[in-house]
C-alpha cells in the first residue's frame, strides 16, 4: 500500500504547492474564459450550435496544454525531479500523483468554462458533463507523460503543444461527437477506451521517461 | 540485393499496373493509382510497426542499438507516408476534382501520423543525444503505433457527425486475380523498397557515429 | 493522354521523384562520410608521425 501512499504525497504536494502559489489555475480560469469571449467574436454570425460546442472544445485542448506546461516546472526548476527519480518510490507513482494534480486543476478551470459556455453559447448536458470529466483524465494521462518529455528537452514550452496535439484528437472526436450527436454514448465509450488505453500506456512508460 | 529485388518488383509492379490489368469497372484507368497508393500506405504501416518494436527492444533490453533502428524505421514510415499523402491527394483530384477531403479515412489518419511522427522528430532534435534521448523516442514511438488504431475509430466516429461522407473509392468489394497478383507484387516491391532505403540509412548513420567516436579517439 | 492517365502517371513520378531525391541527398552524405574519413586518416597518420 506504500505505492498509494507514495501517489497520495505527491498528488497532495502539487496541489499544495498550487494552493500556495496560486498561478497555474487562475491563468487557467482566466484563459479559458477569455478563449471563449474570443469564439464570440470568432463566430460569424449564422454558425451553428454545433461549431459552438466545437470551439468549446478547442479551448479545453488549448487550456490543458497550458496547465500542463506548468506541469514540471517547479520540478526543472529545482531539479526536483532527479530527486523524486532517485527517491525510492515507484516512477509510476509520480505520473500518477502528477496526473490526479492535473485532473484537478483542469476541473477547477471546467467548473468555471462549462457554465461560462453555457452562459454565453449554448445549454450544457449531463452528456457533456461527463465527455468534459473523461476528456479530463485523457488529456491528465497522455499530458503528463509528454510534458516530462518536453522538460528534458530545450524546447520546453514549445515542445508539448506539438507532442500533444496530435495525440488528443481522438479525445476532441470523442467530445464534440458527445456534444452534438443524437447518441452520445457511443462517443463516451470511446472516451472511456482513450483514456484506459492511454492511462495504462502512460502509466507503464513513464519511468523509461525519466530515468536514463 | 535488397536494392535489386526492390528494383525488379517494383518495375514489374508497375509495367502490371499499365499494360497488364484491365481497367476498373467503375472508376476506369484512374484506378490504377490504388496500385501504388495503398501499397506504399501498408509500407508506412509496417515502417511504424517496425519502429514500434524497435522501441520496445530498447525499452526491454537498454540496447542502445535498437534507437538508431528505431529512429531510421520511423524516417522511412515518414517518408512513405508523405507519399501517401500526396498519391492519395492526387488520386482524390481525378477522381473528384479536390486535392484533399476529410471523408477520406485513410488520408485523414496519415495527416495525424505525418503530425505526430514530425514531432517526433522535434522531440529528437530538442533533447541532447543519449541513452535518455533513446527511452524518450522509444516511448513516443509505441504511443505511435497505439494511436493508429485509436485514431483510425475516432476519424471513423468523427464521419458521422462532423462531414458528410460524400466521396467514396470505388475499390470494389473483391479484387479480381489480376488486380490482386498486381497489387500484391507492388506492395512486395514497395516493402523490399523500404527495406533497401532503411539499410542504407542504418548504415550511414551507425557510420556516423564510428566516425565520430574515432574523431574523438584521435583528438 | 487523357487527364485520368496523366493523374496516374504523376502519382507514379511522384514517387518515384521522391526515391530518386533521397538517393541524391544520400548520395551527398556518402561523399561527405568519405572527406571525414579521409581527414581522419589523415590525422591518424600525423599522431602516428608525433608518437614515432
Amino acid at each position: 500500500m506504500t505505492y498509494l501512499a507514495d501517489v497520495g504525497t505527491l498528488a497532495r504536494k502539487d496541489l499544495l504547492l498550487e494552493l500556495r502559489s496560486r498561478d497555474t489555475v487562475p491563468a487557467m480560469l482566466l484563459f479559458v474564459v477569455s478563449t471563449l469571449v474570443v469564439f464570440n467574436f470568432a463566430l460569424p454570425a449564422g454558425a451553428s450550435a454545433e461549431a459552438a460546442y466545437g470551439l468549446l472544445w478547442a479551448a479545453l485542448v488549448f487550456t490543458a496544454i497550458l496547465g500542463l506546461t506548468r506541469a514540471f516546472v517547479a520540478e526543472r526548476e529545482q531539479r526536483v525531479l532527479d530527486g523524486l527519480v532517485l527517491a525510492p518510490a515507484d516512477r509510476s507513482a509520480i505520473w500518477l500523483g502528477k496526473a490526479i494534480a492535473v485532473v484537478a486543476f483542469l476541473a477547477l478551470a471546467e467548473v468555471v468554462a462549462l457554465p461560462a459556455f453555457a452562459l454565453f453559447f449554448e445549454p450544457v448536458s449531463w452528456e457533456l458533463v461527463a465527455a468534459v470529466a473523461l476528456a479530463s483524465v485523457g488529456f491528465a494521462a497522455v499530458g503528463t507523460l509528454l510534458a516530462a518529455m518536453a522538460a528534458a528537452s530545450r524546447a520546453r514550452e514549445l515542445l508539448l503543444p506539438l507532442l500533444f496535439l496530435p495525440l488528443v484528437i481522438p479525445i476532441v472526436v470523442g467530445g464534440v461527437g458527445a456534444s452534438i450527436a443524437d447518441d452520445p454514448g457511443r462517443y463516451l465509450g470511446f472516451l472511456a477506451l482513450y483514456d484506459l488505453i492511454f492511462a495504462i500506456l502512460s502509466w507503464a512508460s513513464f519511468e523509461y521517461v525519466v530515468t536514463e | 540485393m535488397l536494392a535489386a529485388a526492390a528494383a525488379g518488383l517494383l518495375l514489374l509492379g508497375i509495367s502490371l499496373a499499365f499494360y497488364w490489368v484491365p481497367n476498373a469497372p467503375v472508376e476506369g484507368f484512374r484506378q490504377r493509382i490504388f496500385y501504388i497508393h495503398v501499397p506504399v500506405a501498408l509500407t508506412a504501416y509496417a515502417c511504424f510497426f517496425w519502429a514500434a518494436w524497435k522501441a520496445l527492444r530498447l525499452l526491454w533490453t537498454r540496447d542502445q542499438r535498437y534507437d538508431l533502428e528505431s529512429y531510421t524505421a520511423v524516417h522511412m514510415g515518414v517518408i512513405f507516408g508523405v507519399l501517401t499523402l500526396v498519391t492519395g491527394s492526387i488520386w482524390a483530384r481525378t477522381s473528384w476534382g479536390v486535392w484533399w477531403t476529410w471523408s477520406e479515412r485513410q488520408l485523414v489518419l496519415f495527416l495525424v501520423l505525418f503530425l505526430f511522427y514530425s514531432a517526433y522528430f522535434m522531440l529528437r532534435y530538442s533533447v541532447d543525444p543519449g541513452p535518455r534521448r533513446a527511452s524518450m523516442s522509444a516511448v513516443y514511438a509505441l504511443f505511435g503505433v497505439v494511436l493508429i488504431p485509436v485514431s483510425f475509430l475516432a476519424i471513423r466516429l468523427a464521419e458521422g457527425l462532423i462531414h458528410p461522407v460524400v466521396f467514396t473509392h470505388d475499390v470494389g468489394d473483391k479484387l479480381s486475380t489480376s488486380q490482386l497478383v498486381t497489387f500484391g507484387v507492388c506492395f512486395a516491391g514497395t516493402l523490399a523498397l523500404a527495406g533497401a532505403l532503411y539499410v542504407n540509412e542504418l548504415t550511414g548513420k551507425r557510420l556516423d557515429e564510428r566516425l565520430s567516436e574515432l574523431r574523438e579517439a584521435l583528438s | 493522354m487523357t487527364s485520368a492517365e496523366r493523374y496516374v502517371t504523376a502519382a507514379y513520378l511522384v514517387v518515384l521523384a521522391v526515391v530518386l531525391a533521397y538517393v541524391v541527398i544520400y548520395a551527398f552524405k556518402l561523399s561527405r562520410l568519405e572527406r571525414e574519413v579521409g581527414e581522419l586518416a589523415e590525422l591518424a597518420r600525423r599522431k602516428k608521425e608525433e608518437v614515432a
